[in-house]
């Protein structure tokens, strides 16, 4: 028989996963995480991709599945595509550490902002945290990502795309 | 029974949309190394990374109401070219970069405006793949435009380069727009999208980024379609050669 986990248990567990894109996040962190549902034996997981052809969802999904395998419960894990991943999700010391990290973070709360099709944010250096920044292109080094440069400290730095 | 034949229709509508982003994802990843600079190059491939991830999307979708035990990797790879139902301007070759961009031009508003309709679809899983890819398309657009207003407004070589890109492709535009059958059906179940009812809307944006690019718009004097009825252009026989290639000579390999 196998004991039923608690869903403190269960979340230490997943706060182990990390994105393989950006290694100091965790999947909590970056909000993919939809639902847990803990049943005698059976944990089942609710996940959602952030972009639809994000190569990292598959090794995302490898390691909750290894690392839940600890507990000895069978693991099912459902891909949900609604509500969309939205970067508003990304958790404030998520957020923190990607700066940390010398990336800048996502301005917050997509729906008030015109930053998809109207002007272009302003967006912080995370090295000097200088405003005097600008974007050279949408997209970077992953589908997350888009490419600024900053002028003040001259350094070239990720920023995570708000959508 | 009629709910199995449902089925089967929501699959085939759902391959048709798989088969646009397959090709075209297959398409601006042939960009790899070959962009005309770094960033521009890593653009172009994660527009493709979403292409490809909404044929995934859309293909599991087909395979599981289809039911009948096939899957996305089956459907990408062991179908023959006429069993593709893509629209043609999907398949075409990359071109040059110009050709590349006159295409997106095309068809990132008709997805923003596509994918903005599909959100309202009574087919949850159809309607969940659009809230996600409307957010990528609308990224799409931008980028696009901008180089609608570098490229028509830039010089007069860069000028003429695109006026004939958007000339060579212009008449493969009609079908994005066309309603099969199969969509009429699906309309009636709240389903499908009302394709006729997103071209004043596509026309006022492309009327806008041509206006803005210094750019005329092509005339109406040809079109092509078929894509749909599975009769394509020779360039997707090709595209499937490289695409299918390592898992027809080597079935169910993984890596
Ligand atoms: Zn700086």
């Amino acid at each position: 028989m196998v004991a039923i986990q608690t869903r403190a248990e269960i979340q230490a567990l997943l706060d182990q996963v990390f994105d393989p894109e950006i290694p100091v996040l965790t999947v909590t962190d970056l909000g993919v995480i939809r639902g847990v549902d803990i049943q005698p034996g059976l944990i089942r997981i609710t996940l959602t991709p952030t972009y639809s052809g994000c190569p990292a969802m598959n090794t995302i999904e490898q390691d909750i599945r290894a690392i839940l395998a600890s507990t000895g419960c069978a693991v099912e894990i459902d891909t949900v595509y609604a509500p969309a991943w939205s970067s508003d999700w990304i958790s404030d010391a998520g957020r923190e550490k990607m700066r940390d990290y010398g990336i800048a973070p996502p301005e917050k709360d997509t729906h008030s902002k015109k930053v998809l099709m109207g002007a272009d944010p302003t967006i912080e250096c995370p090295h000097c945290q200088s405003t005097q920044t600008k974007l050279i292109s949408e997209f970077g080094s992953t589908a997350c990502k888009a490419m600024y440069h900053c002028d003040d400290c001259l350094q070239p730095f990720d920023y995570f795309k708000c959508i | 029974m009629a709910s199995s034949n449902h089925n089967l229709s929501i699959a085939q509508y759902a391959i048709g949309l798989g088969d646009d982003a397959l090709t075209l994802g297959h398409r601006l990843s042939e960009w790899c190394s070959h962009g005309p600079y770094l960033e521009e190059d890593i653009a172009l491939i994660n527009i493709s990374l979403d292409y490809i991830g909404r044929a995934r999307m859309f293909l599991d979708h087909a395979a599981t109401v289809e039911g009948e035990g096939r899957d996305e990797d089956q459907l990408a790879y062991f179908r023959d070219d006429r069993e593709f139902r893509n629209r043609l301007i999907f398949e075409l070759p990359r071109g040059d970069f110009a050709e590349t961009i006159a295409r997106q031009c095309i068809v990132d508003p008709f997805y923003v405006l596509f994918f903005e309709a599909l959100m309202q679809s009574k087919d949850p899983v159809l309607a969940g793949i659009a809230g996600k890819a409307i957010k990528e398309s609308r990224y799409h657009w931008k980028h696009t435009h901008s180089w609608m207003l570098r490229l028509g407004d830039g010089t007069a070589e860069s000028h003429q380069r695109i006026l004939t890109a958007l000339d060579e492709v212009w008449g493969y535009h009609f079908e994005l727009f066309e309603m099969t059958d199969l969509d009429r059906e699906l309309l009636d179940a709240g389903i499908a999208v009302d394709l006729a009812a997103l071209k004043p809307k596509w026309d006022s944006m492309i009327d806008e980024v041509l206006t803005a690019a210094t750019l005329t718009r092509p005339e109406d004097t040809w079109r092509q379609s078929g894509g749909r009825n599975g009769e394509h252009t020779e360039h997707l026989g090709h595209l499937l050669t490289e695409l299918q290639f390592i898992q027809r000579a080597h079935p169910g390999l993984q890596w």
